[in-house]
């Protein structure tokens, strides 16, 4: 997405501040790219890069903002999510650090962004060629629960050992019934390795396979990054006899009245009362804007509040 | 006709590595046939080595010097130079041996502790149950003992589960270490039978009888150890 | 002499281990063949688990070969494998009973779960199935099947060890390597356990090498008998050969140390 490191670097002056364009200097954006480059050769394996001290602590999305900041350029328009919302503290502050290093566009539709970066969710509006998702990863290794030792975990990757994860599917099925597991849903990329989708409800998984845009993946604690090309084939993990299968909610959005929709549970006072509205507010202000209307839209809509989310885990 | 079993040689001395290097020679220059249909009583007074003479042909002791040779399937295998694999295999089809004392997993019921051999022949369970059970019963063991373990079986009737574990398969060759011991008359009689019929089928035994009695009745001569007592 | 000179399962050749100055194994050769139980005795410190680690290769010995009769390559050196093709067997021709069952279960996970990782580690994808497989190994080593969902962080020492067994078998294994499988054990668990290990090894015809201090296992379970001193293999032989006429001044030592083996 961006120039020559030269033609960068005189934006970030132009930013009038002392700051390199984007932040990073152009030697470690060129160490990421390489990085990335790597990821995207070789879907879903986790490749190591030197993560840098970033100005916010570490689960505020460092590493999807050192991936951001090596492939924006002077021309893009960026798009932070944070569980789906533009506007919650994390999405926010995102945002408007890259505005400031970079004097880069911003917005809130998906349709207009060029690269967006989200934290927990993949919009609900279809993603385009020319567009990027960048995630944020807290625990980039899908087998972490299992398998605390780093060494045994990447021989199990390199020879394609794979079978703990379905040991804690499992452990759901057993105990539960059925797989449980709702978010961080664990997929097979390009049927070769095994990959944590970030902290994504499993309801998104299914967007990931044949995705038309390019989705990276940074972790800054773990100083990992991986990536899934374009219309590569990504399947989540199940057993024969009890498939892979999404969340459904009884309701349709309060405010939209969307039924194909991510929704989060949102409760409105004291007394148990509580709606259900889409996850993913650009999603459901525009379709409000376009003239859907949801059960609660109209009547005492409460100034529509955020679940209180703000809880920092996503690198 | 080949022997059965052909020692030759046969030396046995016991060192005590643990009692300052104590040796106590048993027998030397031991030489014995045994022939199909045969049976040979071991004699001599205690401590002349008749169990160790035993013992050696089941390649339970290591003689210091001469061979056991011992017809197996086609072939003769020295029992004193046989690699442990074959002297199982020996053990498993062609030698049956029946101790003084019990000694079986505890746990196990008799009626499969004595069906054991024949299971290991890869007779099948109910097969294998039923001459279990056939033994059992003609050596007068209570059928009410036949699924508990023997461990709290009397002297006697532990004596009996051991004979009938014995003759369980019909091995070519029996050895036999006092399997009349703790027995009264009658059931002495039963054994005394099997020993006979093993004979009448073939096979050649070789027994330490205390009983007169008995030996009188099963043995076809006797073979006196004082004649190979090593010198001290 | 018997028949047809079979080809071993296991083959080790002038197996010596160092740990710096220290020799914990000397010169070691054997052979262990298809269905045959080798107890390998010897005081703490002889050098029979470091013996068990190299020929389980877990352990790279400092000499010597240790060969397997692979599935696809025939008798093999296992250190000349490649590392996947070890690994794969390590989980489904072998088996390792630890000592300490800590080692050899996930301590958090179900007890099924335990006994279905093999299943699924080989491919099996079918969740009922592998169930099924798991309860079906649980109840083969006694285990309730009702605490089929319980970590086994909750059992008993012995029901650990049982769990750990049905673990192992549940590939069916053609060699199982066993350390001090009864070790720990209330002397009542330990026959329990004894008797199940010597039937399932009888049943299956798997091949084992049994690393104890007690006799009396060996007496139970082994073919065969190694007795180990000093990292050296001082007498071997049939087992109760060696248990009951022993030649070697140590193993005599040995053996009549023991209340009544």
């Amino acid at each position: 997405m961006t120039e020559a490191g030269r033609s960068t670097a005189t934006a970030g002056r132009s930013v009038g501040e002392a700051y390199n364009f984007a932040y990073l200097d152009e030697q470690t954006k060129r160490m990421i790219r390489r990085c990335i480059l790597k990821a995207v050769a070789v879907p879903g394996y986790q490749v190591p890069f030197g993560s840098r001290e970033m100005p916010l602590p570490y689960g505020w999305g460092t590493g999807g903002i050192q991936v951001t900041a090596s492939i924006i350029g002077p021309d893009d328009t960026l798009k932070v999510i944070d569980q789906g919302a533009d506007d919650t503290t994390n999405a926010v502050s995102i945002r408007r650090f890259f505005a400031r290093v970079a004097g880069i566009e911003t917005t809130d539709r998906t349709a207009e962004a060029t690269v967006i970066q989200t934290r927990h969710r993949i919009p609900e509006h279809p993603m385009r060629e020319d567009q990027i998702l960048v995630l944020q990863v807290p625990k980039p290794e899908p087998m972490r629960y299992l398998e605390p030792r780093e060494l045994e975990c990447r021989k199990i990757h390199g020879f394609s050992e794979y079978g703990l994860m379905h040991v804690q599917l499992y452990e759901d099925i057993a105990k539960f019934g059925e797989i449980t597991t709702t978010y961080d849903y664990p997929v097979m990329v390009n049927r070769r390795h095994l990959m944590s989708p970030t902290p994504i409800p499993k309801f998104d998984n299914p967007k990931m396979h044949r995705f038309p845009a390019l989705q990276l993946f940074g972790a800054g604690r773990e100083k990992r990054i991986y990536a899934i090309p374009p219309y590569t084939e990504v399947k989540s993990l199940d057993f024969d006899d009890h498939p892979f299968e999404v969340q459904t909610w009884d309701e349709c959005c309060a405010l939209c009245g969307a039924e194909d929709s991510f929704l989060d549970e949102v409760i409105t006072d004291d007394e148990g009362g509580k709606m259900f509205v889409c996850s993913d507010s650009h999603y459901c202000g525009e379709r409000r804007a376009a003239g859907h209307v949801g059960p609660m839209e109209g009547e005492d809509a409460p100034s529509f509040a955020r679940p209180a989310d703000q809880e920092a885990d996503g690198s | 006709m080949e022997p059965l079993i052909e020692v030759r040689g046969l030396a046995k001395t016991f060192t005590l590595h643990t009692q300052k290097g104590a040796r106590i020679p048993v027998f030397e220059k031991l030489d014995l046939v045994v022939h199909a249909g045969e049976c040979v009583a071991l004699y001599g007074p205690s401590g002349c080595g008749k169990s160790s003479l035993l013992r050696s042909l089941y390649a339970n002791y290591l003689p210091q010097a001469g061979e056991v040779l011992v017809r197996h399937r086609d072939a003769r295998i020295d029992m004193v130079k046989a690699e442990p694999s074959t002297v199982l295999a020996v053990r498993r089809e062609t030698i049956g041996y029946v101790s003084q004392f019990l000694r079986v997993i505890p746990r196990i019921p008799a009626l499969e502790a004595v069906a054991e051999p024949l299971r290991a022949l890869g007779t099948d369970a109910e097969a294998a149950g039923r001459r279990a059970a056939d033994l059992l019963g003609r050596l007068n063991v209570p059928e009410g003992l036949w699924s508990l373990a023997p461990a709290t079986f009397s002297g006697g009737e532990q004596q009996r589960v051991n004979i009938a574990r014995g003759f369980v398969v019909d091995y070519p060759i029996m050895l036999l270490d006092e399997p009349t011991a703790a027995l009264d008359a009658d059931n002495r009689q039963g054994v005394v039978e099997l020993i006979l019929g093993a004979k009448e089928r073939g096979a050649g035994v070789v027994g330490i009888f205390h009983d007169d009695e008995v030996r009188e009745a099963v043995a076809d001569r006797v073979f006196d150890l004082r004649d190979f007592a090593a010198a001290a | 002499m018997t028949e047809a000179a079979p080809s071993p399962l296991l083959r080790v050749t002038g197996l010596t281990h160092r740990y710096g100055e220290i020799v914990a194994c000397r010169d070691i050769s054997f052979e262990l063949f298809a269905r045959e139980v080798l107890g390998v005795v010897g005081e703490s410190g002889s050098g029979k688990t470091t013996l068990l680690n190299c020929c389980s290769a877990h352990l790279e010995p400092t000499a010597g070969r240790v060969e397997y009769d692979t599935r696809t390559h025939g008798l093999a050196d296992v250190f000349g494998l490649r590392e996947p093709e070890r690994r794969m067997l390590m989980r489904t021709d072998w088996g390792v009973v630890h000592q300490n069952p800590r080692d050899g279960l996930r301590m958090d996970v179900t007890a099924g779960g335990n006994v279905a990782e093999r299943l699924i580690m080989t491919g099996a994808r079918h969740y009922g199935r592998v169930r099924g497989e798991a309860t079906t190994w649980m109840d083969r080593v006694e285990l309730e099947l009702d605490r089929v969902d319980d970590p086994p962080k909750t059992y008993t020492g012995g029901m650990q060890q049982r769990l750990q067994i049905a673990r192992n078998l549940v590939t069916k294994p053609r060699l199982v390597f066993m350390d001090e499988p009864t070790g720990g054990l209330d002397v009542s668990v330990q026959a329990r356990l004894l008797d199940l290990l010597r039937g399932l090894v009888r049943e299956l015809g798997i091949a084992a090498i049994v690393v104890t201090h007690d006799l009396a296992v060996t007496r139970l379970l082994a073919d065969r008998l190694m007795v180990m001193r000093r990292g050296e293999v001082v007498e071997t032989g049939l087992t109760d050969q060696v248990l009951d006429d022993p030649q070697n001044p140590y193993t005599q030592l040995l053996v009549s140390s023991v209340l009544q083996v």
